[in-house]
């Protein structure tokens, strides 16, 4: 089922390293920690000794020096075991890493890259804010610059994942107007950010998201990431992978969520033997199966086309699309197997399905992916 | 000094095994290959002494189709230092004693001082490899180690029993097998994993390790499997209904099987 065809040796190695992680560390906890609403930062910053925390980081900064293709199936691996933990992956593989290492100078790469590689630093991504959300480039966030080439940064953000406990934040903020008066910055934690409590969710209750308050914050002149005003285009680039990293996120949600109802489906009796000889709980369960392996192989599409350096905008946003909704209707299907026992919170059913939902909504809403697939083909037609 | 750790390719452990019903031996042409679960302790065991400076070198040993590198190389990216696996058309079907026969030669010219084992392989449980190694070596082996300390030219060993721990002395060379109690193997890391394909990796014939192939194999095999039964279903337990001397009962119950 796992055995996507486009996966070489090494990425098979590193499938088992991340799955027996994920069954042994992770798996046997996360209904508890769930429960909870415990964020398992130790364990977190733990995977950063096994190189799990900068994957595609170069060996010559700390990493492990793979590809995007690995990273993806890192996460599908711990999103299989738990979604919450799978995203403070992501986000410390991607959001937090890619905008240094793709746009940061080589100082800035030295700085942060081998200590968030080593999981020594943790980070966080903060783009959106409480009135800007898809529309990323209406952000109010300022950064005003200071006499001496520093800057000071005020401003909200909002749904902030790994906020609660990171050191470092990648921050957009605006030096001036429109989209192209927007840059970036990278800083650790310090005085004038005040990070506020972990936001109640719907799920996804392993992962801590916050709102900060940037209070006059003061960031030197080395905290730019990139050229000033080249915020919007570093943020957007830096989604473009990780729309990529949920596609797999979900994919882990829907596989957790099949296996699951398959094994149910086998053992639980109806009418006299195992409901699994019903056409009726055979046929979703054969359509999740098809779709999952369909959004698995979009997902790795994207990934190699990152690899090789392409264009894949619009193919992570496809990715995204449909593992997200398969990830959502692999959960439902879940519940729907195991009937009343799929509503209990005593089983793992109740939890995919409420943080399944998310991956249609972060890192681009399901209606954003389509608008950008919309726009691929349409081109200015698309824009009115 | 050196250390040998002998390690198995078995088939994974959560799929269904299959016997060859012409040959009787299992069917390991098809499905996916692990590295035996209980030699990780044996090799963690072996990593941590070289880390702590007993020991310079852990070699993987193991006898076994070609194939089987990309299983044992897990052992490699947990930080063992090179394999060397003899692989051999004329060792197929080889019993107990035949494969005892190898992996001591292999240990040997590896110039292993300490050669390590897990407590069984998934595949087969026969958990007597260890001590046939001994044997052929003429060497000291001690079974079910729970700790394992060298100390110049000894190693002290506890060892678990039905009755207790015992806590035996030897000298070296030896031969020992470690339980799972002895310690919590590793994740490889990533970095480990890539590493491991740089590390050495030799595939040897019998004659390279020095081992005679007619000693060994189907035809050097002294025992012969004739045939294979699934075992019978097992019998519905016992049932204990409480009259005042449920307790007690139970008690002789676990008594009786040494449980307690
Ligand atoms: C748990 C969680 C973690 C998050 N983590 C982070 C993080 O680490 N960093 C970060 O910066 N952000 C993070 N976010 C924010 C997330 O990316 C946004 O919530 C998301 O982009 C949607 O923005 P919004 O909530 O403002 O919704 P809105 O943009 O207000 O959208 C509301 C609705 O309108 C629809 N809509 C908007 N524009 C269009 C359009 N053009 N066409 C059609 N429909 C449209 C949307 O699809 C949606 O259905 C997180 C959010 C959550 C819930």
């Amino acid at each position: 089922m796992t055995g996507a065809p486009a996966l070489t040796g090494t990425h098979r190695e590193i499938q088992a390293l991340a799955r027996e992680f994920a069954e042994g560390e992770i798996a046997p906890h996360a209904g508890d920690w769930n429960r909870d609403h415990h964020v398992p930062v130790d364990l977190v910053r733990r995977m950063g000794a096994l190189g799990l925390l900068g994957i595609t980081v170069p060996e010559a900064y700390g990493g492990a020096g793979l590809d995007y293709t690995a990273l993806c199936v890192v996460m599908e691996e711990i999103a299989r075991a738990d979604a919450g933990v799978s995203v403070a992956v992501a986000v410390q593989n991607g959001l937090a890493q890619q905008p240094i290492l793709h746009h940061g100078s080589e100082a800035q790469k030295a700085e942060w890259l081998p200590l968030l590689a080593a999981g020594e630093l943790l980070g966080a991504y903060a783009l959106t804010e409480p009135d800007a959300g898809s529309d990323a480039a209406a952000l109010r966030t300022r950064a005003e610059a200071e006499g001496d080439g520093g800057w000071r940064i005020s401003g909200a953000k909002m749904w902030i994942t790994n906020g609660g406990f990171a050191d470092v934040f990648v921050v957009f903020a605006r030096t001036g107007a429109g989209s192209r008066g927007i840059s970036a910055f990278v800083t650790r934690t310090g005085p004038g950010l005040v990070v506020g409590k972990d936001i109640p969710k719907l799920g996804l209750h392993t992962s801590s998201t916050v709102e900060l308050t940037f209070d006059g914050m003061r960031v030197g002149p080395e905290a730019m990431l990139g050229a000033p005003g080249e915020g919007l285009r570093v943020a957007l680039a830096t989604l473009d992978g990780g729309r990529i990293t949920i596609a797999a996120q979900a994919c882990g949600i829907a596989r957790a969520a099949l296996e699951l109802a398959v094994e149910y489906a086998g053992q639980r009796t109806a009418f006299g033997g195992p409901i699994a000889r019903f056409q009726g709980v055979q046929f979703p369960i054969a359509d999740v199966a098809a779709r999952l392996d369909a959004a698995r192989l979009l997902t790795l599409h994207a990934a190699a086309l990152r690899d090789a350096g392409r264009p894949h905008t619009v193919e992570g946003a496809k990715a995204k699309l449909v593992a997200s909704r398969v990830a959502v209707d692999a959960a439902d299907m879940c519940v729907q197997v195991l009937g009343g026992y799929g509503y209990s919170a005593e089983f793992p059913a109740e939890r995919l399905y409420r943080d399944a939902k998310i991956t249609e909504i972060y890192e681009g809403t399901s209606e954003i992916q389509r608008v950008v697939i919309a726009r691929g083909l349409l081109g200015d037609a698309a824009r009115g | 000094m050196k250390i040998a750790v002998c390690v198995k390719e078995v088939p994974d452990t959560t799929a269904e095994k299959r016997i060859d019903p012409s040959t009787f031996r299992l069917d390991r042409t098809s499905g996916d290959k692990m590295l035996n679960e209980f030699d990780k302790y044996a090799i963690e065991e072996a990593i941590r002494l070289k880390e702590a400076g007993a020991a310079d070198e852990v070699v993987l040993v193991s006898m076994g189709p070609a194939k089987a590198v990309d299983s044992l190389r897990t052992g490699l990216a947990m930080g063992a230092d090179r394999l060397v696996l003899v692989s051999d058309d004329a060792l197929a079907g080889s019993d107990y004693a035949g494969t005892a026969r190898v992996l001591a030669k292999a240990a040997e010219s590896a110039g292993a001082d300490l050669v390590l084992f897990g407590s069984e392989a998934t595949d087969a449980r026969g958990g007597v490899m260890a001590a046939a190694v001994g044997e052929v070596l003429g060497r000291v082996w001690i079974t079910s180690a729970n700790s394992l300390a060298v100390d110049g030219g000894s190693i002290t060993v506890e060892r678990q029993t039905d009755d207790g721990v015992d806590t035996v002395q030897a000298p070296l060379p030896a031969v020992v097998s470690v339980t799972k109690a002895i310690n919590e193997p590793r994740y490889p890391s990533l970095k480990g994993i890539m590493g491991a394909k740089k590390k050495p990796q030799e595939v040897k014939s019998a004659a390279d390790v020095g081992a005679d192939a007619a000693q060994a194999g189907e035809a050097g095999a002294k025992t012969k499997v004739v045939g294979i039964e699934t075992p019978p279903a097992r019998a519905t337990g016992t049932k204990i209904k409480d009259a005042g001397d449920g307790a007690q009962k139970i008690l002789d119950f676990l008594i009786e099987r040494k449980l307690i």
